[in-house]
């Protein structure tokens, strides 16, 4: 409907209430008027019919928070696994997987907490499931255990050899590269491949538990690396220097990467 | 009226102006004031030890399990990237898979610096740009510090993707609205971890309230050198890193 019209409706002049007012408005006014009038009607209509939900921002926030929190739970927790799997958790508890929820190798296990019987969680038991974790990738932190799946006992299952619920740690110093592959395979192509580790490293056994907390040696003079790179060192083969002058106030290891020496910088 | 009498007027006109609104002003600081500190409800926040991640990937799968996210190798509610610095300071950014092996070797061994893995996810910020640009307000912050998303109110317009400073945000293919990390609010409401801490192999993330006196996360935020991402936005992330390199953006 054009306002044309609408103004055309209204009470014609003479009978309009207006007409008997003592301060006479005039007309543009009253329309202008008019016009708020039903505007303001509209919206307070309007406001009055529209659901709570859409007028009450905390509301909306409410009944949102009240959906996410209503998604379904797919991970049941660790906690939850003791309760029933109690020779599993106690064999777990003291072993370097100590920290591993259940979870992490059994997958979302809600189901199964839910209904015991027939819903049963994976054990993975194939070979290519625990390098996700264990194969060497050279941005692993330092001294996590790590092998090469290629070539640590091929085709074999990991469990045939490791307990995954208590793997054990391994003995020193022959099986250090279980750890430190990284070191080992930059080792055995450096003049110091025929070295064993605990040449120089002495290895308390704590390390093999914390192995962050306590660890091994290293050289902490000069004077063990000059006996055989010494200038006085009666070894054939390995180069020379004198101790005294060269290096300064540095340990020998501080400059030069004993895994790899000189190559590694080159 | 003389200037006199304008000076004298005009004066106790601002002064009755003024008085209220400063106490009014005053009233609201200490309501917020209360909201930000004295507030006996939860504040949550995550540390991730960027030293401790082996990048299995396990948080990711698991965060995808349990928060429906679609399987595509591109849509992430949290992520890991895996940083590679070479002898030349060149740095380079890899994506890691959830289910594969992260050891693509682009670079070779030799040339490497350093390396390692960061975990990534909504920095759920304490002043979160996303919510500050939805038109519609879908996207909103909890009571306990936690940015959520409406889903039923957004419209999918993108803004708060591109807004958000940490690329936290993808828009839903199915669903088509905004999608992000939500602290796994249906879980920690209800007491439990977020799935990526609990399935976490290596603790790398801790989760918990910051206004916790005693809790794994404030002793974490304790005994570490603590970094956030971008700290000069000033969005006041409550994921904090700890042992996290420069170079990480």
């Amino acid at each position: 409907m054009q306002l044309k019209d609408l103004f055309s409706k209204l009470p014609s002049k003479g009978t309009r209430p207006m007409d008997k007012m003592p301060i006479k408005l005039p007309d543009a006014l009253l329309r202008l008027g008019v016009v708020v009038v039903a505007l303001v009607a509209a919206i307070a209509i309007a406001l009055a019919l529209l659901p709570a939900s859409l007028k009450d921002r905390k509301l909306q926030r409410a009944v949102a928070i009240e959906r996410v929190q209503a998604t379904t739970i797919m991970y049941a927790g660790a906690s939850q696994c003791a309760d029933c799997h109690e020779t599993e958790v106690n064999t777990k508890k003291d072993g370097y997987h100590r920290n591993v929820s259940c979870e992490t190798c059994h997958g979302p296990a809600k189901d199964h907490t839910e209904n015991p019987v027939d819903i049963k969680p994976p054990a993975p038991r194939d070979r290519r499931f625990c390098p996700t974790c264990h194969a060497y990738n050279e941005s692993r932190p330092k001294g996590f255990p790590q092998i090469n799946p290629i070539t640590h006992n091929p085709m074999k299952a990991c469990i045939t050899c490791h307990k995954p619920h208590d793997p054990k740690p391994p003995t020193v110093p022959g099986e250090c590269t279980a750890c430190h592959a990284g070191i080992e395979r930059t080792k055995s192509v450096s003049p110091h491949a025929l070295l064993e580790c605990a040449t120089c490293h002495t290895t308390p056994e704590q390390h093999k538990v914390t192995p962050r907390n306590i660890r091994p040696s290293k050289p902490s003079a000069r004077e063990f690396c000059a006996q055989c790179h010494g200038k006085e060192s009666k070894t054939e083969g390995p180069p020379k220097i004198d101790v005294a002058t060269h290096g300064e106030k540095y340990l020998c290891w501080q400059c030069h990467y004993p895994h790899m020496p000189e190559v590694h910088h080159e | 009226m003389n200037r006199r009498l304008f000076l004298q007027r005009i004066t106790s006109f601002l002064l009755a102006l003024g008085v209220p609104a400063g106490l009014l002003g005053a009233k609201r600081a200490a309501a917020s004031a209360k909201h930000e500190k004295g507030s006996d409800k939860p504040w949550y926040g995550m540390t991730v030890d960027v030293d401790k991640c082996i990048g299995c990937a396990r948080c990711m799968d698991a965060c995808k399990t349990e928060n429906d996210v679609p399987r595509e190798p591109f849509y992430f509610r949290t992520w890991v990237e895996r940083y590679i610095i070479t002898r030349d300071n060149e740095v380079e950014i890899q994506s890691i898979g959830t289910l594969t092996n992260p050891a693509s070797e682009a670079v070779t061994e030799k040339e490497i610096l350093r390396s390692f893995f960061v975990p990534k996810l909504c920095n759920q910020c304490a002043h979160p740009p996303c919510v500050q640009v939805c038109p519609v307000g879908a996207t909103f912050q909890t009571e306990d510090g936690v940015v959520l998303v409406d889903d039923e109110r957004c419209i999918g317009c993108r803004y708060c993707i591109q807004a958000c400073p940490y690329g936290a945000r993808y828009l839903h293919p199915e669903k088509n609205v905004a999608d992000k990390c939500t602290f796994c609010y249906h879980r920690i409401s209800k007491g439990l971890l977020p799935a990526c801490v609990e399935v976490c192999p290596t603790q790398t993330r801790v989760f918990g309230d910051t206004r916790s006196q005693a809790s794994p996360l404030t002793r974490t935020r304790h005994m570490s050198k603590i970094h956030v991402l971008k700290p000069h936005l000033n969005t006041e992330p409550k994921v904090y890193y700890a042992n996290l390199d420069g170079e990480v953006k």
